[in-house]
Protein backbone atom coordinates (compact mmCIF):
# COMPACT_ATOMS: atom_id res chain seq x y z
CA UNK A 1 0.00 0.00 0.00
CA UNK A 2 1.67 3.47 -0.97
CA UNK A 3 0.72 6.62 -2.28
CA UNK A 4 1.47 7.76 -6.04
CA UNK A 5 1.57 11.34 -7.00
CA UNK A 6 1.10 12.56 -10.61
CA UNK A 7 4.03 15.33 -11.06
CA UNK A 8 3.04 17.13 -14.06
CA UNK A 9 5.27 19.10 -16.36
CA UNK A 10 4.63 21.09 -19.48
CA UNK A 11 7.26 21.78 -22.21
CA UNK A 12 9.83 20.57 -19.64
CA UNK A 13 8.63 22.68 -16.76
CA UNK A 14 7.40 20.87 -13.70
CA UNK A 15 3.70 22.63 -13.33
CA UNK A 16 2.82 24.53 -10.32
CA UNK A 17 0.79 22.55 -9.37
CA UNK A 18 2.63 20.03 -8.05
CA UNK A 19 3.86 21.60 -5.26
CA UNK A 20 0.44 21.36 -3.44
CA UNK A 21 -0.44 17.63 -4.88
CA UNK A 22 2.84 16.43 -3.67
CA UNK A 23 2.36 18.24 -0.43
CA UNK A 24 -1.41 16.43 -0.23
CA UNK A 25 -0.10 13.44 -1.50
CA UNK A 26 2.61 13.24 1.61
CA UNK A 27 -0.49 14.32 3.92
CA UNK A 28 -2.58 11.48 2.59
CA UNK A 29 0.57 9.14 3.09
CA UNK A 30 1.51 10.38 6.15
CA UNK A 31 -2.40 9.62 8.00
CA UNK A 32 -2.29 6.35 6.44
CA UNK A 33 1.48 5.67 7.78
CA UNK A 34 2.54 4.33 4.50
CA UNK A 35 5.01 5.83 1.32
CA UNK A 36 4.77 8.61 -0.93
CA UNK A 37 6.47 8.36 -4.74
CA UNK A 38 5.37 10.71 -7.46
CA UNK A 39 5.66 10.12 -11.01
CA UNK A 40 7.36 12.20 -13.85
CA UNK A 41 6.53 11.58 -17.78
CA UNK A 42 9.15 12.77 -20.30
CA UNK A 43 12.21 15.54 -20.47
CA UNK A 44 12.32 17.90 -17.82
CA UNK A 45 14.72 20.79 -16.70
CA UNK A 46 13.76 20.87 -13.19
CA UNK A 47 16.13 18.82 -10.87
CA UNK A 48 13.60 16.06 -9.23
CA UNK A 49 15.02 15.46 -6.42
CA UNK A 50 14.30 18.97 -4.55
CA UNK A 51 10.64 18.10 -4.90
CA UNK A 52 11.48 15.82 -1.69
CA UNK A 53 11.13 19.20 -0.03
CA UNK A 54 7.04 18.66 0.09
CA UNK A 55 7.39 15.55 1.40
CA UNK A 56 7.73 13.08 -1.82
CA UNK A 57 10.26 10.28 -1.36
CA UNK A 58 11.04 8.40 -4.60
CA UNK A 59 10.13 10.10 -7.40
CA UNK A 60 9.84 7.48 -11.13
CA UNK A 61 11.48 9.01 -14.05
CA UNK A 62 9.85 8.12 -17.40
CA UNK A 63 12.23 10.19 -19.53
CA UNK A 64 10.91 8.93 -22.67
CA UNK A 65 11.35 11.18 -25.82
CA UNK A 66 7.31 9.84 -26.70
CA UNK A 67 6.04 11.32 -23.71
CA UNK A 68 7.36 14.59 -24.74
CA UNK A 69 4.14 15.23 -26.05
CA UNK A 70 0.54 15.23 -24.77
CA UNK A 71 -1.73 12.30 -25.43
CA UNK A 72 -3.97 10.99 -22.49
CA UNK A 73 -3.99 7.56 -23.79
CA UNK A 74 -0.17 7.14 -23.56
CA UNK A 75 0.32 9.05 -20.58
CA UNK A 76 -2.35 6.63 -18.88
CA UNK A 77 -0.18 3.82 -19.77
CA UNK A 78 2.76 5.05 -18.62
CA UNK A 79 0.93 6.28 -15.30
CA UNK A 80 -0.27 2.82 -14.69
CA UNK A 81 3.23 1.22 -15.05
CA UNK A 82 4.10 3.81 -12.33
CA UNK A 83 1.46 2.62 -9.83
CA UNK A 84 2.59 -1.23 -10.35
CA UNK A 85 5.89 -0.62 -9.82
CA UNK A 86 5.19 1.70 -6.47
CA UNK A 87 2.28 -1.07 -5.37
CA UNK A 88 0.54 1.98 -5.50
CA UNK A 89 -2.85 1.77 -3.92
CA UNK A 90 -3.79 5.63 -4.16
CA UNK A 91 -3.05 8.20 -7.28
CA UNK A 92 -3.24 11.60 -6.85
CA UNK A 93 -3.57 14.02 -9.88
CA UNK A 94 -4.16 17.32 -10.15
CA UNK A 95 -7.93 18.46 -11.21
CA UNK A 96 -6.25 20.82 -14.30
CA UNK A 97 -6.40 20.16 -17.59
CA UNK A 98 -3.70 17.27 -17.96
CA UNK A 99 -5.73 15.65 -15.00
CA UNK A 100 -8.97 15.34 -16.23
CA UNK A 101 -7.80 13.43 -19.37
CA UNK A 102 -5.54 11.25 -17.56
CA UNK A 103 -7.32 10.43 -14.20
CA UNK A 104 -11.04 9.12 -15.79
CA UNK A 105 -8.57 7.27 -18.19
CA UNK A 106 -6.70 5.43 -15.45
CA UNK A 107 -9.87 5.33 -13.00
CA UNK A 108 -11.51 3.15 -16.61
CA UNK A 109 -8.53 0.96 -16.95
CA UNK A 110 -7.80 0.11 -13.68
CA UNK A 111 -11.16 -0.14 -12.15
CA UNK A 112 -10.40 2.27 -9.57
CA UNK A 113 -12.99 4.84 -8.33
CA UNK A 114 -12.37 8.17 -8.92
CA UNK A 115 -13.27 11.80 -6.92
CA UNK A 116 -12.19 14.45 -9.10
CA UNK A 117 -12.36 17.90 -7.70
CA UNK A 118 -11.34 17.03 -4.09
CA UNK A 119 -11.05 19.78 -1.74
CA UNK A 120 -9.81 18.35 1.14
CA UNK A 121 -7.92 15.27 2.50
CA UNK A 122 -9.86 11.82 2.69
CA UNK A 123 -11.73 10.68 5.70
CA UNK A 124 -10.92 7.03 6.83
CA UNK A 125 -12.05 6.63 10.10
CA UNK A 126 -15.03 4.69 8.17
CA UNK A 127 -13.67 3.76 4.77
CA UNK A 128 -12.69 5.92 2.39
CA UNK A 129 -14.32 9.28 1.91
CA UNK A 130 -13.16 12.26 -0.05
CA UNK A 131 -14.74 15.60 -0.52
CA UNK A 132 -14.95 17.48 -3.29
CA UNK A 133 -16.96 20.51 -4.34
CA UNK A 134 -20.12 19.84 -6.62
CA UNK A 135 -22.84 22.56 -7.97
CA UNK A 136 -19.72 24.67 -9.60
CA UNK A 137 -18.97 25.35 -6.00
CA UNK A 138 -22.09 25.79 -4.10
CA UNK A 139 -22.28 22.74 -2.33
CA UNK A 140 -19.68 20.11 -1.35
CA UNK A 141 -20.43 16.14 -1.49
CA UNK A 142 -18.49 13.56 0.55
CA UNK A 143 -18.05 10.48 -1.75
CA UNK A 144 -17.33 7.43 -0.66
CA UNK A 145 -14.65 5.00 -2.55
CA UNK A 146 -15.33 0.95 -2.43
CA UNK A 147 -12.29 0.15 -4.82
CA UNK A 148 -9.20 -1.40 -3.81
CA UNK A 149 -7.28 1.42 -6.06
CA UNK A 150 -8.16 4.70 -5.45
CA UNK A 151 -7.62 7.96 -7.21
CA UNK A 152 -7.89 11.57 -5.96
CA UNK A 153 -7.60 14.60 -8.43
CA UNK A 154 -6.90 17.97 -6.05
CA UNK A 155 -8.81 21.01 -7.41
CA UNK A 156 -5.95 24.09 -8.00
CA UNK A 157 -5.60 25.91 -4.46
CA UNK A 158 -7.43 23.79 -2.58
CA UNK A 159 -4.62 22.60 -0.27
CA UNK A 160 -1.41 24.59 0.57
CA UNK A 161 1.36 23.48 -0.76
CA UNK A 162 4.18 22.64 2.49
CA UNK A 163 7.60 22.92 2.29
CA UNK A 164 8.58 19.66 5.00
CA UNK A 165 12.31 19.11 4.25
CA UNK A 166 14.55 16.62 2.41
CA UNK A 167 15.18 15.09 -0.91
CA UNK A 168 13.94 12.90 -2.97
CA UNK A 169 15.58 9.69 -4.68
CA UNK A 170 14.90 9.67 -8.07
CA UNK A 171 14.91 6.27 -10.05
CA UNK A 172 14.43 5.96 -14.16
CA UNK A 173 11.52 3.69 -14.66
CA UNK A 174 10.63 2.51 -18.45
CA UNK A 175 7.67 1.58 -19.97
CA UNK A 176 6.31 -0.38 -22.87
CA UNK A 177 4.06 2.49 -24.58
CA UNK A 178 1.83 2.54 -27.33
CA UNK A 179 2.23 4.42 -30.17
CA UNK A 180 0.35 8.27 -29.86
CA UNK A 181 -2.39 8.74 -32.12
CA UNK A 182 -2.62 12.44 -31.25
CA UNK A 183 -0.54 14.71 -33.32
CA UNK A 184 -0.21 18.24 -31.92
CA UNK A 185 0.46 20.48 -34.75
CA UNK A 186 0.07 23.77 -32.85
CA UNK A 187 0.79 25.68 -29.61
CA UNK A 188 -0.50 29.26 -29.24
CA UNK A 189 0.40 30.93 -25.95
CA UNK A 190 -0.80 33.53 -24.76
CA UNK A 191 2.73 35.68 -23.96
CA UNK A 192 3.79 37.40 -21.27
CA UNK A 193 0.65 37.20 -19.14
CA UNK A 194 -0.22 34.83 -16.29
CA UNK A 195 -2.41 32.16 -17.29
CA UNK A 196 -5.71 32.71 -16.05
CA UNK A 197 -6.00 29.31 -14.46
CA UNK A 198 -2.61 28.93 -12.54
CA UNK A 199 -3.28 32.56 -11.46
CA UNK A 200 -3.01 33.08 -7.58
CA UNK A 201 -4.67 36.25 -7.81
CA UNK A 202 -7.23 37.41 -10.59
CA UNK A 203 -8.34 40.85 -11.21
CA UNK A 204 -11.95 40.28 -13.51
CA UNK A 205 -13.96 43.64 -15.47
CA UNK A 206 -17.61 43.99 -16.18
CA UNK A 207 -19.41 45.87 -17.98
CA UNK A 208 -19.57 48.68 -15.19
CA UNK A 209 -16.26 49.08 -17.16
CA UNK A 210 -18.24 50.56 -20.12
CA UNK A 211 -15.93 49.88 -22.84
CA UNK A 212 -12.12 48.42 -24.05
CA UNK A 213 -10.92 51.35 -23.79
CA UNK A 214 -10.92 51.57 -20.49
CA UNK A 215 -9.39 47.95 -19.37
CA UNK A 216 -5.80 49.91 -18.39
CA UNK A 217 -7.55 50.05 -15.59
CA UNK A 218 -7.76 46.05 -15.34
CA UNK A 219 -4.36 45.78 -16.55
CA UNK A 220 -2.55 48.30 -14.48
CA UNK A 221 -3.98 46.49 -10.98
CA UNK A 222 -3.62 43.01 -12.68
CA UNK A 223 0.11 44.28 -13.34
CA UNK A 224 0.75 45.58 -9.69
CA UNK A 225 -0.17 42.61 -8.08
CA UNK A 226 1.08 39.70 -10.39
CA UNK A 227 -2.27 39.41 -11.35
CA UNK A 228 -3.97 37.43 -14.40
CA UNK A 229 -7.00 39.11 -16.21
CA UNK A 230 -10.47 37.87 -16.89
CA UNK A 231 -13.69 39.24 -17.47
CA UNK A 232 -17.43 38.73 -17.47
CA UNK A 233 -19.27 36.75 -20.39
CA UNK A 234 -21.05 40.02 -22.08
CA UNK A 235 -17.68 41.56 -22.23
CA UNK A 236 -16.24 39.03 -24.02
CA UNK A 237 -19.06 38.73 -26.12
CA UNK A 238 -19.04 42.08 -27.24
CA UNK A 239 -15.52 41.36 -28.08
CA UNK A 240 -13.67 44.13 -25.24
CA UNK A 241 -11.97 40.77 -24.41
CA UNK A 242 -10.97 38.31 -25.65
CA UNK A 243 -13.25 35.10 -24.78
CA UNK A 244 -10.23 33.05 -23.33
CA UNK A 245 -10.49 35.61 -20.13
CA UNK A 246 -14.47 35.08 -19.42
CA UNK A 247 -15.02 33.39 -16.34
CA UNK A 248 -18.10 31.81 -15.26
CA UNK A 249 -20.50 28.46 -15.58
CA UNK A 250 -20.08 28.59 -19.70
CA UNK A 251 -16.27 30.08 -19.65
CA UNK A 252 -13.47 29.22 -16.96
CA UNK A 253 -14.19 28.48 -13.51
CA UNK A 254 -10.98 29.68 -11.57
CA UNK A 255 -10.09 29.01 -7.92
CA UNK A 256 -7.42 32.12 -7.01
CA UNK A 257 -6.29 32.92 -3.12
CA UNK A 258 -7.72 36.34 -4.39
CA UNK A 259 -10.29 37.16 -7.20
CA UNK A 260 -10.94 41.11 -7.25
CA UNK A 261 -14.22 42.16 -9.02
CA UNK A 262 -14.60 45.15 -10.74
CA UNK A 263 -18.05 46.51 -12.26
CA UNK A 264 -19.36 43.24 -11.94
CA UNK A 265 -22.91 42.41 -11.13
CA UNK A 266 -22.15 38.69 -9.88
CA UNK A 267 -24.67 37.12 -11.73
CA UNK A 268 -25.32 33.57 -10.82
CA UNK A 269 -23.74 32.40 -13.54
CA UNK A 270 -20.76 34.36 -12.97
CA UNK A 271 -20.30 33.23 -9.55
CA UNK A 272 -20.60 29.82 -10.76
CA UNK A 273 -16.85 30.38 -12.09
CA UNK A 274 -15.53 31.77 -8.99
CA UNK A 275 -17.22 30.64 -5.79
CA UNK A 276 -13.64 28.87 -5.32
CA UNK A 277 -11.95 31.68 -4.63
CA UNK A 278 -10.52 31.98 -1.53
CA UNK A 279 -10.97 35.50 -0.92
CA UNK A 280 -13.30 37.83 -3.12
CA UNK A 281 -13.46 41.53 -3.26
CA UNK A 282 -15.82 43.34 -5.37
CA UNK A 283 -16.04 47.10 -6.25
CA UNK A 284 -19.00 48.06 -7.54
CA UNK A 285 -21.12 51.61 -7.52
CA UNK A 286 -24.33 49.88 -6.59
CA UNK A 287 -24.42 48.59 -2.81
CA UNK A 288 -27.56 46.11 -3.94
CA UNK A 289 -25.16 44.55 -6.47
CA UNK A 290 -25.82 40.69 -6.31
CA UNK A 291 -21.79 40.21 -6.25
CA UNK A 292 -21.62 42.09 -2.41
CA UNK A 293 -23.36 38.52 -0.94
CA UNK A 294 -20.27 36.55 -2.10
CA UNK A 295 -17.70 39.25 -0.93
CA UNK A 296 -15.53 39.19 1.59
CA UNK A 297 -14.74 42.32 0.74
CA UNK A 298 -15.93 45.33 -0.83
CA UNK A 299 -16.14 48.83 -1.97
CA UNK A 300 -19.35 50.72 -2.81
CA UNK A 301 -18.08 53.05 -5.49
CA UNK A 302 -17.22 54.38 -8.93
CA UNK A 303 -14.09 51.91 -10.40
CA UNK A 304 -12.53 55.32 -12.91
CA UNK A 305 -12.26 56.74 -9.16
CA UNK A 306 -11.53 53.63 -6.97
CA UNK A 307 -9.14 51.81 -8.84
CA UNK A 308 -6.55 54.15 -9.85
CA UNK A 309 -6.55 55.13 -6.15
CA UNK A 310 -6.21 51.53 -5.43
CA UNK A 311 -3.50 50.74 -7.72
CA UNK A 312 -1.89 53.66 -5.56
CA UNK A 313 -2.08 51.79 -1.91
CA UNK A 314 -0.78 48.01 -3.33
CA UNK A 315 2.13 50.01 -4.84
CA UNK A 316 2.93 51.70 -1.37
CA UNK A 317 2.48 48.72 0.37
CA UNK B 1 -19.56 8.97 -39.95
CA UNK B 2 -21.43 8.51 -37.01
CA UNK B 3 -21.60 10.72 -34.06
CA UNK B 4 -22.31 9.68 -30.63
CA UNK B 5 -23.28 12.95 -28.45
CA UNK B 6 -23.46 12.13 -24.60
CA UNK B 7 -26.20 14.16 -23.20
CA UNK B 8 -27.17 15.06 -19.26
CA UNK B 9 -29.95 15.76 -17.85
CA UNK B 10 -28.81 18.54 -14.73
CA UNK B 11 -30.99 21.10 -12.36
CA UNK B 12 -31.25 24.43 -13.83
CA UNK B 13 -28.19 26.86 -12.86
CA UNK B 14 -30.50 29.40 -11.27
CA UNK B 15 -31.79 26.21 -8.86
CA UNK B 16 -31.93 26.75 -5.22
CA UNK B 17 -29.55 23.68 -3.95
CA UNK B 18 -30.64 22.37 -0.97
CA UNK B 19 -30.71 18.49 0.25
CA UNK B 20 -32.86 16.10 2.51
CA UNK B 21 -32.47 12.83 3.76
CA UNK B 22 -30.29 13.64 6.44
CA UNK B 23 -28.52 15.33 3.32
CA UNK B 24 -28.06 11.97 1.24
CA UNK B 25 -29.89 13.14 -1.49
CA UNK B 26 -30.16 16.53 -3.71
CA UNK B 27 -34.09 18.20 -3.00
CA UNK B 28 -35.50 17.67 -6.57
CA UNK B 29 -38.96 19.60 -5.52
CA UNK B 30 -39.60 22.35 -7.82
CA UNK B 31 -36.24 22.15 -9.13
CA UNK B 32 -36.68 22.87 -12.96
CA UNK B 33 -34.34 20.11 -15.49
CA UNK B 34 -32.34 21.57 -18.41
CA UNK B 35 -29.94 19.45 -20.80
CA UNK B 36 -26.34 20.12 -19.72
CA UNK B 37 -25.53 23.27 -20.80
CA UNK B 38 -22.17 21.79 -22.22
CA UNK B 39 -23.70 19.31 -23.52
CA UNK B 40 -26.53 21.23 -25.58
CA UNK B 41 -24.82 23.95 -26.61
CA UNK B 42 -20.92 22.79 -27.33
CA UNK B 43 -20.99 18.93 -28.50
CA UNK B 44 -24.74 18.50 -29.62
CA UNK B 45 -24.73 21.94 -31.99
CA UNK B 46 -21.39 21.06 -33.36
CA UNK B 47 -22.38 17.63 -33.96
CA UNK B 48 -25.73 19.44 -36.13
CA UNK B 49 -23.49 21.75 -37.97
CA UNK B 50 -21.00 18.76 -38.93
CA UNK B 51 -24.16 17.10 -40.15
CA UNK B 52 -25.26 20.25 -42.01
CA UNK B 53 -22.28 20.54 -43.86
CA UNK B 54 -21.85 16.70 -45.03
CA UNK B 55 -25.74 15.08 -44.25
CA UNK B 56 -24.29 11.44 -44.78
CA UNK B 57 -23.17 11.74 -41.08
CA UNK B 58 -25.15 9.82 -38.30
CA UNK B 59 -26.07 11.67 -35.45
CA UNK B 60 -27.26 9.46 -32.05
CA UNK B 61 -28.17 11.11 -28.78
CA UNK B 62 -27.14 9.01 -25.52
CA UNK B 63 -28.53 9.41 -22.14
CA UNK B 64 -27.97 7.03 -18.76
CA UNK B 65 -31.15 7.41 -16.64
CA UNK B 66 -34.43 6.72 -15.90
CA UNK B 67 -37.54 7.77 -17.50
CA UNK B 68 -37.75 11.36 -16.21
CA UNK B 69 -34.72 12.27 -18.80
CA UNK B 70 -37.27 11.29 -21.75
CA UNK B 71 -38.16 15.21 -22.15
CA UNK B 72 -34.70 16.13 -21.69
CA UNK B 73 -33.51 14.17 -24.46
CA UNK B 74 -36.84 14.41 -26.50
CA UNK B 75 -35.53 18.31 -25.92
CA UNK B 76 -32.06 17.74 -27.21
CA UNK B 77 -33.72 15.73 -30.30
CA UNK B 78 -35.44 19.21 -31.02
CA UNK B 79 -32.53 20.64 -31.49
CA UNK B 80 -31.05 18.02 -33.83
CA UNK B 81 -29.71 14.00 -34.08
CA UNK B 82 -31.45 11.44 -35.97
CA UNK B 83 -32.23 9.48 -32.71
CA UNK B 84 -32.24 9.13 -29.05
CA UNK B 85 -30.85 5.87 -27.21
CA UNK B 86 -32.00 6.29 -23.23
CA UNK B 87 -30.11 3.15 -21.17
CA UNK B 88 -32.62 2.74 -18.37
CA UNK B 89 -30.59 2.79 -15.45
CA UNK B 90 -30.13 4.97 -12.31
CA UNK B 91 -27.33 7.05 -12.62
CA UNK B 92 -24.67 5.59 -9.83
CA UNK B 93 -21.75 7.35 -10.54
CA UNK B 94 -19.07 8.80 -13.60
CA UNK B 95 -17.64 4.79 -13.79
CA UNK B 96 -21.63 3.15 -14.57
CA UNK B 97 -21.93 5.85 -16.74
CA UNK B 98 -19.27 5.23 -18.83
CA UNK B 99 -19.34 1.78 -19.02
CA UNK B 100 -22.76 1.96 -20.42
CA UNK B 101 -22.08 4.64 -22.84
CA UNK B 102 -18.99 2.90 -23.97
CA UNK B 103 -21.03 -0.41 -24.46
CA UNK B 104 -23.43 1.82 -27.02
CA UNK B 105 -20.40 3.01 -28.57
CA UNK B 106 -18.52 -0.32 -29.24
CA UNK B 107 -22.21 -2.04 -30.32
CA UNK B 108 -23.27 0.72 -32.32
CA UNK B 109 -19.50 1.63 -34.06
CA UNK B 110 -19.22 5.22 -33.25
CA UNK B 111 -16.85 7.12 -35.09
CA UNK B 112 -16.71 9.95 -32.71
CA UNK B 113 -18.14 10.19 -29.09
CA UNK B 114 -19.12 14.42 -27.86
CA UNK B 115 -19.42 14.75 -24.14
CA UNK B 116 -19.52 18.35 -22.47
CA UNK B 117 -16.84 19.12 -20.69
CA UNK B 118 -18.31 18.38 -17.41
CA UNK B 119 -21.80 18.05 -15.94
CA UNK B 120 -22.83 21.29 -13.77
CA UNK B 121 -24.10 19.39 -10.73
CA UNK B 122 -21.51 16.94 -10.07
CA UNK B 123 -18.82 18.50 -12.22
CA UNK B 124 -16.97 15.26 -12.75
CA UNK B 125 -15.01 16.11 -15.78
CA UNK B 126 -14.78 12.29 -16.12
CA UNK B 127 -17.59 10.06 -18.16
CA UNK B 128 -15.65 11.38 -21.63
CA UNK B 129 -11.98 10.23 -20.26
CA UNK B 130 -13.35 6.44 -18.77
CA UNK B 131 -15.27 5.94 -22.44
CA UNK B 132 -12.10 6.72 -24.17
CA UNK B 133 -10.37 4.38 -22.16
CA UNK B 134 -13.21 1.37 -22.41
CA UNK B 135 -13.18 1.77 -25.93
CA UNK B 136 -9.87 1.88 -26.53
CA UNK B 137 -10.03 5.58 -28.41
CA UNK B 138 -7.75 8.72 -27.97
CA UNK B 139 -9.31 11.28 -26.02
CA UNK B 140 -8.96 15.31 -26.44
CA UNK B 141 -10.42 16.99 -23.60
CA UNK B 142 -11.42 20.52 -23.29
CA UNK B 143 -11.76 21.10 -27.10
CA UNK B 144 -12.87 24.89 -28.13
CA UNK B 145 -12.84 24.00 -32.01
CA UNK B 146 -13.19 20.87 -33.94
CA UNK B 147 -13.01 20.61 -37.78
CA UNK B 148 -13.44 16.97 -39.78
CA UNK B 149 -12.49 16.33 -42.78
CA UNK B 150 -12.88 12.58 -43.87
CA UNK B 151 -11.92 11.10 -41.04
CA UNK B 152 -8.90 13.47 -39.73
CA UNK B 153 -9.85 15.80 -37.08
CA UNK B 154 -8.13 18.43 -36.49
CA UNK B 155 -8.94 20.03 -32.88
CA UNK B 156 -8.85 23.06 -30.33
CA UNK B 157 -7.89 22.54 -26.61
CA UNK B 158 -7.24 24.46 -23.98
CA UNK B 159 -4.26 24.54 -22.10
CA UNK B 160 -2.63 26.13 -19.44
CA UNK B 161 -2.49 30.15 -20.82
CA UNK B 162 -3.03 28.96 -24.07
CA UNK B 163 -4.33 26.61 -26.43
CA UNK B 164 -3.03 23.53 -28.85
CA UNK B 165 -3.96 22.14 -32.14
CA UNK B 166 -4.23 18.40 -32.19
CA UNK B 167 -4.66 16.59 -35.69
CA UNK B 168 -6.52 12.74 -34.75
CA UNK B 169 -7.68 10.16 -36.62
CA UNK B 170 -11.29 8.86 -35.61
CA UNK B 171 -11.99 7.07 -33.84
CA UNK B 172 -12.07 9.40 -31.13
CA UNK B 173 -13.69 10.81 -27.89
CA UNK B 174 -13.93 14.42 -27.16
CA UNK B 175 -15.20 16.83 -24.31
CA UNK B 176 -16.67 20.15 -25.67
CA UNK B 177 -16.46 23.47 -24.21
CA UNK B 178 -17.18 26.57 -24.78
CA UNK B 179 -16.00 28.03 -28.56
CA UNK B 180 -17.22 25.00 -30.08
CA UNK B 181 -20.36 26.28 -31.70
CA UNK B 182 -23.02 29.12 -30.89
CA UNK B 183 -25.83 28.62 -28.74
CA UNK B 184 -29.13 27.55 -30.78
CA UNK B 185 -32.95 28.08 -29.90
CA UNK B 186 -34.73 24.58 -31.16
CA UNK B 187 -37.55 25.97 -33.57
CA UNK B 188 -41.43 24.73 -34.06
CA UNK B 189 -40.16 22.45 -37.19
CA UNK B 190 -37.15 20.97 -34.71
CA UNK B 191 -39.95 20.40 -31.88
CA UNK B 192 -42.82 18.67 -33.55
CA UNK B 193 -40.19 16.49 -35.86
CA UNK B 194 -38.69 15.23 -32.62
CA UNK B 195 -41.79 13.45 -31.92
CA UNK B 196 -41.66 11.42 -34.39
CA UNK B 197 -37.74 10.40 -34.33
CA UNK B 198 -37.07 6.73 -32.25
CA UNK B 199 -36.29 6.98 -28.85
CA UNK B 200 -35.06 3.74 -28.27
CA UNK B 201 -34.70 2.44 -24.36
CA UNK B 202 -32.38 -0.30 -23.53
CA UNK B 203 -32.37 -2.46 -20.44
CA UNK B 204 -28.33 -2.83 -19.78
CA UNK B 205 -27.06 -5.34 -17.25
CA UNK B 206 -26.55 -4.18 -14.14
CA UNK B 207 -22.68 -2.25 -13.75
CA UNK B 208 -21.28 -1.88 -10.41
CA UNK B 209 -19.94 1.36 -9.61
CA UNK B 210 -16.87 2.34 -7.76
CA UNK B 211 -18.19 5.41 -5.78
CA UNK B 212 -20.82 6.65 -4.02
CA UNK B 213 -22.27 9.79 -2.50
CA UNK B 214 -22.26 9.70 1.23
CA UNK B 215 -23.43 13.23 2.12
CA UNK B 216 -23.64 16.25 0.87
CA UNK B 217 -22.98 19.47 2.66
CA UNK B 218 -23.58 23.19 1.92
CA UNK B 219 -20.03 25.26 2.44
CA UNK B 220 -20.07 27.73 5.95
CA UNK B 221 -21.89 31.05 5.24
CA UNK B 222 -19.97 33.51 3.93
CA UNK B 223 -19.11 35.75 7.22
CA UNK B 224 -20.65 39.02 5.32
CA UNK B 225 -18.89 41.45 3.28
CA UNK B 226 -16.96 43.94 4.75
CA UNK B 227 -17.14 47.26 3.16
CA UNK B 228 -14.01 49.51 3.16
CA UNK B 229 -14.31 52.97 2.50
CA UNK B 230 -13.77 54.12 -1.26
CA UNK B 231 -11.86 56.79 0.17
CA UNK B 232 -9.91 54.60 1.82
CA UNK B 233 -8.47 51.81 -0.35
CA UNK B 234 -5.37 51.55 2.06
CA UNK B 235 -7.38 49.97 4.65
CA UNK B 236 -8.64 47.11 1.95
CA UNK B 237 -4.50 46.55 1.06
CA UNK B 238 -4.23 46.23 4.68
CA UNK B 239 -6.64 43.90 5.54
CA UNK B 240 -5.75 42.03 2.43
CA UNK B 241 -2.30 41.57 3.93
CA UNK B 242 -2.81 41.34 7.53
CA UNK B 243 -6.35 39.72 7.96
CA UNK B 244 -6.76 37.65 4.84
CA UNK B 245 -3.34 37.37 4.30
CA UNK B 246 -3.55 36.99 0.21
CA UNK B 247 -1.06 39.30 -1.01
C1 LIG C 1 -27.31 30.30 -19.38
C2 LIG C 1 -26.47 31.49 -19.07
C3 LIG C 1 -25.09 31.33 -18.89
C4 LIG C 1 -24.29 32.42 -18.57
N1 LIG C 1 -22.96 32.24 -18.35
C5 LIG C 1 -22.22 33.30 -17.91
C6 LIG C 1 -20.84 33.14 -17.59
O1 LIG C 1 -20.27 32.07 -17.73
N2 LIG C 1 -20.16 34.21 -17.12
C7 LIG C 1 -20.74 35.45 -16.95
O2 LIG C 1 -20.06 36.38 -16.51
N3 LIG C 1 -22.04 35.62 -17.28
C8 LIG C 1 -22.78 34.59 -17.75
N4 LIG C 1 -24.09 34.80 -18.07
C9 LIG C 1 -24.62 36.18 -18.05
C10 LIG C 1 -24.99 36.63 -16.65
O3 LIG C 1 -26.30 36.22 -16.36
C11 LIG C 1 -24.91 38.17 -16.54
O4 LIG C 1 -25.75 38.72 -17.53
C12 LIG C 1 -23.51 38.72 -16.70
O5 LIG C 1 -22.61 38.06 -15.84
C13 LIG C 1 -23.50 40.20 -16.39
O6 LIG C 1 -22.24 40.74 -16.68
P1 LIG C 1 -21.75 42.07 -15.94
O7 LIG C 1 -21.87 41.89 -14.49
O8 LIG C 1 -20.42 42.41 -16.51
O9 LIG C 1 -22.77 43.18 -16.49
P2 LIG C 1 -24.02 43.87 -15.80
O10 LIG C 1 -24.99 42.91 -15.30
O11 LIG C 1 -24.47 44.89 -16.77
O12 LIG C 1 -23.41 44.58 -14.52
C14 LIG C 1 -22.55 45.68 -14.56
C15 LIG C 1 -22.25 46.06 -13.12
O13 LIG C 1 -21.33 47.14 -13.11
C16 LIG C 1 -21.73 48.09 -12.11
N5 LIG C 1 -21.20 49.39 -12.55
C17 LIG C 1 -21.64 50.18 -13.56
N6 LIG C 1 -20.87 51.26 -13.65
C18 LIG C 1 -19.93 51.17 -12.69
C19 LIG C 1 -18.86 52.00 -12.30
N7 LIG C 1 -18.57 53.14 -12.92
N8 LIG C 1 -18.09 51.59 -11.26
C20 LIG C 1 -18.34 50.42 -10.59
N9 LIG C 1 -19.36 49.61 -10.94
C21 LIG C 1 -20.13 49.98 -11.98
C22 LIG C 1 -23.23 48.02 -12.09
O14 LIG C 1 -23.71 48.44 -10.82
C23 LIG C 1 -23.47 46.53 -12.33
O15 LIG C 1 -23.53 45.81 -11.10
C24 LIG C 1 -24.89 33.72 -18.43
C25 LIG C 1 -26.27 33.87 -18.64
C26 LIG C 1 -27.06 32.78 -18.95
C27 LIG C 1 -28.52 32.98 -19.12
N1 LIG D 1 -26.16 10.24 -17.28
C1 LIG D 1 -25.49 10.62 -18.37
N2 LIG D 1 -25.94 10.24 -19.60
C2 LIG D 1 -25.29 10.59 -20.73
N3 LIG D 1 -24.18 11.34 -20.73
C3 LIG D 1 -23.68 11.74 -19.54
C4 LIG D 1 -24.30 11.40 -18.32
N4 LIG D 1 -23.56 11.95 -17.30
C5 LIG D 1 -22.53 12.61 -17.89
N5 LIG D 1 -22.60 12.49 -19.24
C6 LIG D 1 -21.69 13.09 -20.24
O1 LIG D 1 -20.40 13.23 -19.69
C7 LIG D 1 -20.01 14.59 -19.60
C8 LIG D 1 -19.16 14.81 -18.38
O2 LIG D 1 -19.87 14.49 -17.21
P1 LIG D 1 -19.22 14.43 -15.76
O3 LIG D 1 -18.08 13.49 -15.86
O4 LIG D 1 -20.30 13.98 -14.85
O5 LIG D 1 -18.78 15.85 -15.47
C9 LIG D 1 -21.33 15.36 -19.64
O6 LIG D 1 -21.14 16.68 -20.12
C10 LIG D 1 -22.16 14.51 -20.58
O7 LIG D 1 -21.86 14.78 -21.94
Amino acid sequence: MSVLVFIDQAEGHVKKAAAEVISYGAAVAKNLGVAVNGVVLGNVSEELATYGQYGVQKIYHINDAALNHFDAQVYTQAVAAAVEAAGATIVIFSNNVDGKAIAPRLSAKLKAGLVSGAVALPDTSNGFVVKKSVFSGKAFANIAVHSAVKIISLNPNAYQATEVGGTATVEALSASLPAAKVKITGVNKVEGEVPLTEADIVVSGGRGLKGPENWHLIEDLAKTLGAATACSRPVADEHWRPHHEHVGQTGVVVAPNLYIAIGISGAIQHLAGVNRSKVIVVINKDPEAPFFKAADYGIVGDAFEVVPKLIEAFKNR
Amino acid sequence: MKILVCISKTPDTTAKIAFTDNNTKFAEAGVQWIINPYDEWYALVRAIELKEKDPSIGISLVTVGGADADPIIRKALALGGDEAIRVNAAQADSFQIASYIANIAKEGEFDLVFTGKETIDYNGSSVGGMVAELIEAPYVALATKFELSGTTATITREIEGGEEVDEVATPLVVSCQKGMAEQRIPNMKGIMGARTKPLKVVEPAAIEALTSVASFEMPPAKAGVKLIDAENPAELVRLLKEEAKVI
